[in-house]
């Protein structure tokens, strides 16, 4: 019998990080790590399987954020520290952080989409050097959405950070309005040096892309990340594919050139 | 090598095959059908060769064999997940040439796609020898030669049905063993079919024509006209799609099993996500969907079309939709 790439692995939760109420996140040891961007299936037994992507990774773990809007994910804030949890990957291509080298990288992820980001900036904390200039745009539904409360300090410390909320709030004295306000008011010194990442729903990945384009960057420096149904991650199942395209071989990060012209 | 049985000579040569291979072909189930008093053709096993329903097409295609509608994966309890076991018999299957170039494109998506091979398809799917109907009249709806679904060399038997006499031609020795003592030898090599009633002309120029074919109002035709069964995909020999599914077990609720079902893009659901996000909630969409999939993009990846002309969603379709005039008005947009 050959290997089974379906068959999960049973991980321990060491600790866990209530974000917001329905944000949880989730650190489990890790044998197999990830590159910033991919992602695992993860499963309970009983309940199901379902993609997520990693939000933190370190010497022997990774952090998974999920927010509980579904049957797994619901079930899945039902586990402890110490509880078992299924997983296996990692899949997808992610992003390959090499080639942010002496870049200017601008960042902009709207609510959930914060997490498969937050790898590419822990990164770029800790190798300060290897960027020319890190900008960062977050947007968020409302104050209570926000996530990774105690890294975007630290972050604002060493990057140009923006955080901003949907809509005015009371006792909220920062930004607010959707991300794409945001973005016209970015400094860009060498327009040609520039990469950019948009990680959100899809509406906020196109919007924010031509609001980039209008400011003079080209479609292929742009990368935005993909989120689809899946049921295997090895490119089998058929729910993620777009085209000939399947998001968990061909993504889940694309180059807004090449995504753009995908059709659901 | 080529003989020439009769049907009890075909009878024995099937019997010494047993010990070895479970037999599948296309078999008769009364009064099963869509309609009342019509019957149900699908694939099983047979113990007798005048079990094999030879002349008319089976309403589901042979893939069921190797991709089962339902299959477990594993069985869970609370802190394992064992695999699950399989019959390692193997199979013979008679089949036409549509449904050999069909399963050539189920190995693609399942072998081929990325660099992991499924390994509960590969273990059903090593154990197949494949025996081809000849198959020169085709059917009501079939445009296999347009799609160059009609011809294949990928059997390891070939068989020929008719009045006279029944002709075999052994591609893989390993059956010669099987032929019954003082049988006729014969020079048969099969044929294929080079015409069918229905043509289907897929668009030239495809590339420079993909995006507005997408955003054309052809599709609203279907958006009521559909009624979203996925008839079309469950008896289509090409659709590979499934999901997984966790159930337990009544009186232990801690232990169960993982399962692999078949999946329908035309179905409520294909693309819903956490949260209820979905892609392409209309019926016209869905049809442009499974359509581009099966004339362009599986093509663009693969180097052949997806579909290979069966015509079994055509003959399966509670709405009356045909698939190859679909294709055909696409070519005349």
């Amino acid at each position: 019998m050959c290997d089974n790439p379906m068959k999960p692995k049973a991980y321990k939760v060491i600790k866990i990080v209530k974000d917001t109420d329905i944000e949880w996140t989730f650190r489990i040891e890790m044998d197999n790590l990830p590159h910033a961007g991919q992602f695992y299936m993860l499963s309970l037994p009983r309940i199901g399987e379902m993609p997520i992507s990693i939000s933190g990774i370190g010497s022997n773990w990774i952090d998974m954020t999920i927010r509980s809007v579904g049957r797994v994910s619901d079930k899945v804030h039902d586990l402890r520290k110490g509880s078992t949890i299924f997983l296996r990957g990692p899949y997808g291509n992610g992003f390959s952080l090499s080639e942010f080298k002496q870049k200017h990288l601008v960042i902009v992820a709207g609510g959930s989409g914060v997490s498969p980001v937050k790898p590419i900036i822990d990164y770029c904390y800790n190798n300060y050097n290897d960027l020319n200039k890190l900008d960062l745009i977050f947007g968020f539904k409302g104050s209570a959405s926000i996530l990774f409360k105690n890294s975007l300090e630290l972050w604002k410390g060493k990057f140009n950070t923006i955080l901003t909320i949907d809509r005015e709030e009371k006792g909220w004295s920062g930004n607010t309005g959707l991300v794409t306000k945001y973005v016209e008011k970015l400094k860009f010194i060498d327009k040609e040096n520039v990469v950019v990442v948009l990680v959100g729903p899809s509406i906020m990945m196109s919007k924010t892309a031509e609001k980039f384009v209008e400011c003079g960057i080209k479609e292929n420096q742009i990368l935005v990340s993909y989120e689809r149904r899946m049921s295997c991650g090895i490119g089998k199942c058929g729910h993620c594919r777009i085209n000939d395209n399947y998001v968990c071989l061909d993504g889940p990060v694309f180059r807004y050139d090449v995504s753009k012209k995908l059709i659901d | 090598m080529g003989y020439k049985l009769d049907s009890d000579s075909l009878n024995q040569f099937l019997l010494n095959m047993m010990p070895e291979y479970d037999i599948y072909a296309p078999k008769r189930f009364i009064g099963k059908g869509r309609f009342s008093d019509t019957d149900l053709i699908k694939y099983d096993r047979v113990d007798n060769s005048s079990e094999i329903v030879w002349d008319e097409k089976s309403d589901c295609s042979p893939k069921e064999i190797i991709f089962p509608v339902n299959q477990t994966l594993f069985y869970f309890t609370e802190d394992e997940f064992k695999e699950s076991g399989y019959s390692k018999k193997k199979k013979l299957i008679f089949l036409r040439p549509c449904d050999i170039n069909g399963i050539e494109r189920l190995d693609l998506i399942f072998l081929k796609n990325g660099s992991i091979e499924d390994s509960y398809y590969k273990r059903l799917r090593d154990n197949i020898k494949f025996v081809m109907i000849e198959c020169c009249d085709g059917f009501e709806n079939c445009f296999c030669v347009s799609m160059g679904g009609n011809k294949t060399d990928k059997y390891d038997l070939a068989i020929r049905m008719s009045d006279k006499n029944i002709l075999l031609d052994i591609k893989d020795d390993s059956f010669e063993k099987y032929i019954p003592v003082d049988s006729n030898v014969s020079d048969f090599k099969p044929e294929f079919i080079r015409t069918n009633i229905e043509v289907v002309k897929i668009p030239e120029d495809m590339p420079n024509k993909v995006r507005d074919i997408h955003s054309n109002s052809f599709w609203d035709e279907y958006k009521d006209r559909c009624i979203g069964c996925g008839r079309c995909n469950t008896t289509c020999i090409t659709c590979s799609c499934h999901s997984t599914k966790d159930i337990f077990y009544d009186d232990n609720q801690n232990v169960g099993e993982r399962r692999r079902i078949w999946a329908s893009c035309q179905i409520d659901g294909f693309s819903e996500m956490a949260g209820g996000m979905s892609y392409r909630k209309d019926h016209g969409q869905r049809m442009r969907y499974k359509t581009m999939h099966k004339i362009y993009d599986f093509n663009k990846k693969f180097g052949k079309h997806m579909c290979v002309g069966c015509g079994r969603c055509d003959d399966n379709c509670p709405e009356y939709i045909s698939f190859s005039n679909c294709i055909n008005k696409l070519n005349n947009l």
